[in-house]
């Protein structure tokens, strides 16, 4: 991670906003295990089953958005003159 | 009763004295209209009046069906009009704000129109004056756009006109209440309405236009014309199953797009289509909790949704710009609308404490409550999604990401206060949730603030950005790009050329011949016979006998008939004596005595 980091200009002030951010992640793990839940559907109740499925929706999100999308609806500028 | 006002009314004709009007007046005229306008909403009692009874071949044209549900309507749009006008009072164009404000009206006639002729008179000046907003950027692009917009909204309104003549037909009644999806009829005028509505692949309108229009008219258009639609379905169709699933495709698809979309205008275009989606499904679940979803999340989804095309616009209105390749860094010299705009994502994402969160979830928990597990699962990727893009996106790559070395001022106060009100807003009914749930057409029993529901919302969205960082730090985000993405428009934009290109060359080409053999070719040949028909025929006799005989006598006869041919018509009377011509007349003689006599 050199000076030419995509996120912000500083490489200092990324990490320090990476770790808060990734200690705020651990933190929601643990404490869900300690809400009282009232599933509607059964897998509701499964630890973190909210946080697994943003993740794996918003990966497959951006790989099909990039990997099959794209490549077919993508056009120059002045496709239509 | 009588002495309500008719906030639609007064909007349109308050808008006709804009152009007389100059300077601070012209001003303080715009903002006490719209305010007046508000004030008439939120003072207007529930019945039924403004009636004009046999208005129209004997039935009764109703503006004022006044009740739960089209004063929620009233209200936002009433109030969004002050918020936009304010937001573009500095603007010079007055044909701009005359028509924006028409709209306006018009949408709220339209919420308000207690028949099926006034609704689709009010639907039609909406077509047209969002026509006019569209075209009002002036460019080339915008009205060829404003065009397409024109010739689907026109399309749109004869499917519901079609639909209304036949539906009346039926019912020997004109007035505008629940229809239901049972005959053919319903099937046309819920058709017209998906077309405002933008359901799946009548939806290219949208993205196609709206960015095409000026700052004040991308940010008007984005209001009224789909929540419009939302209202009417509302009405008409709570409960129709096949509204859950239309509305799931609406809220799934349009992420995708919206995810390697360049032009920020167009990735909230497609973010609009997918709050839509969540509307359409809570209306197509049609329990007491699925339509007060659907109605709050209208309400809510105006303020954050036009917060977000307000700081798109003020990004636009200060650099020029509006493509994201060309951002970044802004948050700098614009940190007033960054944070606003970052008020505006987090609403629409549903973080607790704000907005979207309260009104969201209430659809969401409908199809649970309701058991539709794939319906909920579509609902919660696209929750997860819609943070993705709107959320993420629209503020990251506009106000951080890579620094564009743009150092533009803040927008001009009356922008701030606008947005401000708009962020205000979202953020006190994520707070105060009651406010909002009072207005609500049916007694609200739901607690969105449960422990268990603000940890599965905020892991959701945490989960979600840290797919974002972790793609955003390998690599494989997909970068911004100078491109544009063929939508479902390009059916009508290269499949309309496609589709003329094959009437030419096949059905005209075809007629053309056609033409020519029947009107040139055996014309001429019938001309050219008529001349010397004898002669014709003796040239005809003697290009068979040529076929049929063997060499010299061929090459005499071949002589003969070159000889024929150059002298051809010739001389009749020469040739043929007065005898043949008698012998030829008795022929036809005998030939009509024949005919005469069959």
């Amino acid at each position: 991670m050199s000076g030419e980091n995509p996120l912000f200009k500083s490489p200092r002030t990324l990490k320090v906003l990476l770790r808060v951010f990734f200690a705020s992640l651990v933190g929601l793990v643990i404490l869900d295990f300690f809400i009282e839940k009232h599933p509607e559907f059964p897998w509701e109740g499964y630890p973190s089953f909210y946080g697994t499925y943003g993740f794996v929706a918003c990966v497959v999100l951006v790989l099909a958005a990039k990997y099959i999308l794209r490549p077919l609806v993508k056009r120059r500028e002045d496709h239509y003159g | 009763m009588v002495s309500a006002v008719h906030p639609g009314a007064l909007l349109i004709a308050g808008a006709l004295l804009i152009p007389f009007l100059r300077g601070s007046v012209k001003q303080a005229y715009l903002l006490l209209l719209t305010a007046g306008a508000f004030l008439a909403a939120i003072s207007l009692p529930e019945g039924v009046y403004w009636t004009v009874e046999s208005g129209f071949l004997g039935h009764d044209l109703v503006f004022g069906k006044v009740d739960r549900l089209s004063l929620v309507f009233g209200y936002i749009f009433t109030l969004m009009a002050f918020i936009g006008t304010l937001f573009g009072i500095h603007m010079k164009d007055d044909g701009e704000k005359v028509v924006s404000l028409i709209y306006a009206g018009s949408s709220i006639g339209a919420v308000f129109a207690g028949d099926m002729l006034t609704l689709f008179i009010f639907l039609e000046v909406m077509a047209l004056t969002a026509t006019y907003l569209v075209w009002a950027r002036k460019t080339a692009a915008s009205y060829l756009a404003g065009l397409r917009y024109f010739t689907v909204h026109a399309i749109g309104g004869l499917l519901f006109l079609a639909g209304l003549i036949m539906h009346s037909y039926e019912t020997g009644s004109i007035a505008f209440g629940l229809i239901g999806l049972d005959s053919l009829a319903s099937y046309l005028i819920l058709l017209g309405f998906g077309v405002n509505c933008a359901f799946p692949l009548l939806h290219a309108w949208l993205p196609d236009a709206y960015p095409e229009s000026t700052i004040l008219g991308t940010i008007f258009l984005s209001i009224f014309t789909t929540k419009t639609a939302v209202y009417l379905l509302a009405r008409a169709f709570p409960g129709t199953e096949e509204l859950i699933y239309i509305g799931a495709v609406m809220t799934a698809f349009p992420i995708f797009y919206a995810v390697i979309e360049n032009n920020m205008n167009r990735v909230l275009c497609y973010s609009l289509i997918n709050q839509v989606g969540f509307m359409v499904v809570g209306i197509g679940i049609g329990t007491e909790l699925a339509v007060n979803g659907a109605v709050a999340h209208a309400f809510t989804n105006i303020l954050f949704e036009g917060l977000l095309f307000l700081c798109m616009g003020a990004v636009y209105h200060q650099t020029g710009r509006i493509n994201a390749t060309d951002m970044g860094g802004l948050y700098k010299t614009m940190p007033l609308t960054a944070f606003f705009c970052i008020i505006g994502a987090a609403s629409i994402s549903g973080f607790p404490l704000f907005s979207g969160f309260v009104t969201k979830s209430m659809i969401v928990s409908a199809s649970a409550h309701e058991g539709l597990a794939i319906i909920w699962f579509t609902l919660l990727f696209a929750a997860a999604g819609v943070f993705h893009h709107a959320g993420i996106k629209i503020p990251f790559f506009a106000f951080f990401s890579h620094d564009s070395g743009l150092r533009p001022k803040e927008p001009p106060v009356n922008m701030l206060i606008a947005m401000g009100i708009a962020a205000f807003l979202s953020v006190f009914i994520g707070v105060y949730p009651s406010s909002l749930y009072s207005i609500l057409p049916y007694p609200v029993d739901y607690v969105p603030y449960t422990g268990a529901h603000v940890m599965a919302q905020t892991q959701l969205l945490f989960f979600s950005a840290l797919a974002f960082t972790l793609l955003m730090l390998a690599g494989i985000y997909p970068a911004e790009m100078r491109a544009i993405n063929i939508d479902a428009d390009w059916f009508y934009r290269r499949g309309a050329a496609c589709f003329m290109w094959l009437l030419r060359n096949t059905f005209t080409r075809f007629g053309e011949a056609v033409s020519r053999f029947a009107f040139a070719t055996v014309p001429g040949a019938a001309i050219l016979l008529s001349r010397n028909p004898v002669a014709a025929l003796k040239i005809a006799g003697d290009t068979l006998a040529a076929s049929f005989s063997s060499e010299p006598r061929r090459t005499v006869i071949k002589s003969r008939i070159s000889h024929e041919k150059a002298i051809y018509p010739g001389d009749i009377i020469k040739h043929w004596p007065i005898g043949a011509t008698m012998l030829w007349i008795a022929i036809f003689l005998v030939a009509y005595l024949l005919l005469y006599y069959i």
